[in-house]
């Protein structure tokens, strides 16, 4: 399959862009809907991201309370994203995640149990009832094995049927995608390049699911992997779609703080789940003062009643550890700031004066191995110290929800990548349901636009020119180390687009951004294009650049506090912009607008979910009057 | 806190190659793979080394240090005096790309060969009911963050090229038997672990569990007892004479 450029050329129905939780959800849907599909990924097949994930899925089975269901569910993700939630993906989501965790039980997985053998659900920050499905402290793991072997299953029944394994469903393994290609307003294609040998491939195919998770290498202190380079973010906007949110960033609260190496590596929230506790230097269970106004009736005030909580949901308030990340997160970093952090910076987190030794092994055996391995500390008897670190980007892809379409025509997104879902801040354990319930949804989308089509878009010689040119430029460049420019950007949207915001220090990053911009331009790769991480490094550099002022840009607009935005300067939660979404776009490719757009109310059967006095905290006096319009008539 | 540490990395690509000396900086609480970064940033970008969550989570940064198939994300650079020179290379078992990058697709060949979970006919997603107790063992092996150090170590194949095609390795005999022993799967696995999959070539040597990161028991809890199931199945007349008669399997 060879052109004259010496490019492979595959052509498929849908290419999958991503391998984790999302994309391979995708592709099995494109696929059990008859699509030939295309997925490729930076790493090895199984090695994606959503391994790392390890609280769980949220799903309202109501396996360990009843009363749990999906209207309990929504409403809590609605709390937690601060009202800003694209309230559809919500209701979606909260409906359809038990059937998705369910349907990965019979492709294989292994969830641990209850008492009558049903999938056990763990307790978790902000969720009101026990709702992860989990598998001790790996869940990640088990979703990302049971998808892999998924696929495998669909192309052993490929094999079977046609002969070849990759008859409908192929994976490219350690390939990188540089640009999206159209035919007029259309998706066409995708062009990219083998890491192995930096040979390039174009993949003619009418649709696009873009799952290639987040944006966290802008950042030096992060849980990301080099892989969260911000890539499908960057590909949308360059092939003209909108991304929303962007300003909004999840710092989980609890990172490694120590040894520098691990810095930021995650410290799952399960270990508050299961009765961990935040500690200043001072021995102070310190979250309980900061539990904020909209959440006051819903948290313990002593910490008897957050304690009898772990055994009595009923009748107890959950202890305020529990909060929402952007809460914890926040809480922590003043303590740290007044001078009542822990010796290398964080705070103490301690399970192991909360459970018998063999209990945390057996509940949290990664956490317990990490820290062995990584700080030579043994959870069972000391604290861990933790601190926050960039973990998710909630902003993303602006996408239809009932089918992930972007503004594109033929291009998807589902995931991290993807904009909406989360609010202004996504809880702990609606990330791996994200990725089943949009994962599907987008797969699907696919299929039905490609059955829609009238005739194939073209692959046009000049943009895969262009792009081949693109790729090749750093390697003829004798310019800067990339490394270097990485650094820099990183340091800056830590400084100064980071947990804390303000107006003088975000337009600082931004002066930074423009001439790293001037940098990217001239770096230089030396070596071959056999597996070259210099190389590589300097391709990705675009991507992060770009979305590092989308970032920065919406977070300078956005003037009030939410979720995962904190600006000093308007430290308070503002009605007015609850229902503003920053929308980002670039017309050139390296400068990005950014514009406001009002979202769309609640429809009526959801707004009435809540009560009057909570939405009073988030609503305008003007939607306050409409929904008293609407509770009248129900 | 910080010193200069000798490093000999393996560089090469398409089949040559040779170590080349390195001196390097190394600051407290550091791994190896933290100093391979130090390499690619400050001496050698375009040292090939595949990573990913730093946390030896994924299985991705397998190499072997000092001749021992380790993760270079967890292992310390504490574990080794100043002095000492350190020596980073390939896994042996695969293919070199380039570097420390090996070709593992023999793995991911072997994987697609182990017939899929089989459940019953009938029992719908939201139906499954199984004991904590009874997924425990697949669980453990299900802890696998393939990292294919088990199959680079397994002598099988370590220094026979000519065993590949018939032995799996110890990732995939436990694969199997993981599958063997989960609670609603139908399949027959025992004959095809035997005859297709070379779980005779093992002679429980117990390499792969000593280097498995996650510290899965491979051999005691997976290799050992799925022969005893291939045995019993063998070796058991009424099992024999119930497939004389009523063509068992076939």
């Amino acid at each position: 399959m060879e052109n004259t450029h010496n490019t492979e050329r595959h052509e498929y129905d849908v290419v999958v862009i991503g391998a984790g939780g999302a994309g391979l959800r995708a592709a099995i849907e494109a696929r059990q809907q008859g699509k030939r599909t295309a997925i490729v990924c930076k790493s090895l097949f199984g090695k994606a991201h959503t391994v790392m994930a390890e609280g769980g899925a949220a799903a309202a089975m109501g396996n360990v309370n009843p009363d749990d269901n999906w209207m309990v569910h929504f409403r809590d993700t609605m709390r937690g994203g601060k009202f800003l939630n694209n309230w559809r993906m919500a209701e979606l989501h909260a409906k359809e995640a038990p059937d998705r965790v369910w349907e990965l039980e019979a492709w294989g997985a292994l969830f641990d149990r209850t008492k009558d053998g049903k999938i056990s659900q763990r307790n978790f920050g902000g969720h009101e009832y026990p709702r992860l499905a989990h598998v001790g402290d790996r869940t990640g793991l088990e979703l990302i094995r049971t998808l892999q072997q998924r696929v495998v299953a669909l192309q052993q029944e490929d094999y079977e049927t046609h002969g070849d394994y990759e008859a409908y469903i192929k994976v490219f393994a350690e390939c990188t995608v540089t640009r999206l290609l159209k035919d007029g307003d259309a998706i066409s294609g995708a062009f990219g390049y083998w890491r192995e040998t930096g040979n390039f491939v174009l993949f003619d195919a009418p649709a696009v699911v873009l799952a290639t998770g987040g944006i966290g290498k802008s950042y030096v202190v992060t849980s990301n992997s080099w892989e969260y380079t911000g890539d499908g973010h960057a590909l949308a906007l360059l092939a003209g779609a909108n991304l929303i949110n962007m300003e909004f960033i999840q710092f989980h609260p609890t990172g490694m703080v120590w040894p520098p190496s691990v810095r930021g590596i995650l410290v799952t929230e399960s270990v508050r789940g299961d009765g961990g506790v935040l500690r200043n230097s001072e021995g102070r269970r310190f979250m309980f003062d900061y539990i904020p106004d909209v959440f006051k009736d819903k948290y313990a005030t002593t910490e008897e009643e957050g304690d009898r909580w772990y055994t009595d949901q009923a009748n107890n308030r959950r202890p305020p550890e529990l909060l929402p990340r952007d809460e914890v997160a926040r809480a922590i970093n003043a303590e740290v700031k007044a001078g009542r952090g822990s010796p290398q910076g964080g705070v103490f987190l301690d399970v192991s004066t909360r459970l018998p030794a063999e209990e945390i092994k057996k509940r949290l055996p990664s956490m317990h191995h990490q820290f062995k391995e990584l700080a030579d500390v043994d959870i069972t008897a000391e604290p861990m110290q933790v601190g926050p670190t960039c973990h998710y980007i909630m902003g993303g892809v602006e996408v239809d929800a009932d089918t992930g379409a972007a503004a594109v025509p033929g291009l998807f997104a589902a995931g991290e990548v993807s904009g909406g879902m989360h609010g202004s801040n996504r809880l702990g354990g609606n990330s791996l349901s994200d990725l089943l319930v949009f994962g599907r949804r987008a797969g699907a989308g696919a299929a039905e636009y490609i059955d829609s089509l009238a005739s194939r878009p073209k692959v046009l010689p000049e943009q895969v020119e262009f792009a081949r040119e693109e790729a090749l430029a750093p390697l003829g460049r004798s310019g800067e180390n990339p490394y270097e420019v990485h650094h820099e950007l990183q340091r800056t949207m830590n400084d100064l687009v980071g947990i804390i915001r303000k107006a003088e220090e975000v337009s600082e990053a931004l002066e930074v951004v423009e001439k790293l911009k001037e940098r990217v331009r001239l770096v230089g790769a030396a070596g071959s294009r056999i597996y070259n991480p210099g190389w590589h490094l300097a391709i990705d550099l675009r991507n992060m650049v770009l979305v590092s002022e989308c970032v920065a840009r919406a977070a300078l607009m956005r003037e009030e506090s939410r979720g995962g935005h904190t600006r000093d300067d308007f430290p308070g939660m503002d009605p007015e912009w609850r229902r503003k979404l920053l929308v980002c776009s670039t017309e050139d490719g390296s400068s990005v607008k950014v514009r406001v757009r009002v979202q769309p109310p609640m429809r009526d059967d959801l707004i009435t979910l809540f009560d009057r006095d909570e939405l009073k905290k988030y609503l305008t006096d003007e939607e306050m009057a409409e929904f008293d319009g609407i509770a009248k008539k129900s | 806190m910080s010193y200069k540490a000798k490093f000999k990395v393996w560089r090469g690509e398409g089949g040559e190659g040779r170590l080349e000396d390195f001196t390097v900086e190394v600051n407290e609480g550091e791994v190896v793979l933290d100093i391979i970064h130090r390499l690619q940033a400050t001496q050698a970008p375009d040292l090939a080394v595949r990573w990913n969550c730093k946390a030896g989570k994924c299985g991705s940064c397998s190499m072997e240090i000092n001749g021992k198939p380790r993760l270079g994300c967890m292992t310390r650079m504490s574990t080794f005096s100043e002095d000492e020179t350190i020596t980073v290379t390939p896994m042996r078992t695969f293919p070199v790309i380039k570097d420390l990058v090996t070709d593992v697709s023999y793995n991911y060949q072997k994987a697609r060969e182990v017939p899929s979970f089989t459940p019953p006919s009938g029992v719908r997603p939201g139906e499954y009911r199984m004991k904590q107790v009874d997924v425990e063992r697949s669980q453990e092996f299900r802890k696998c963050i393939e990292c294919f150090m088990c199959n680079n170590v397994c002598h099988v194949i370590r220094d026979h090229e000519e065993n590949k095609t018939n032995f799996s390795g110890p990732r995939f005999l436990m694969r199997i038997a993981e599958l063997d022993m989960h609670p609603y799967d139908v399949a027959d696995r025992q004959e095809a672990a035997q005859q297709e999959h070379g779980l005779g070539y093992c002679n429980i040597t117990k390499c792969c569990t000593e280097v498995c990161p996650e510290h899965i028991k491979i051999t005691d809890n997976a290799l050992i007892p799925m022969k005893e199931r291939v045995v019993d199945r063998k070796y058991d007349p009424l099992v024999w004479l119930g497939n004389k008669i009523f063509r068992r399997g076939k």
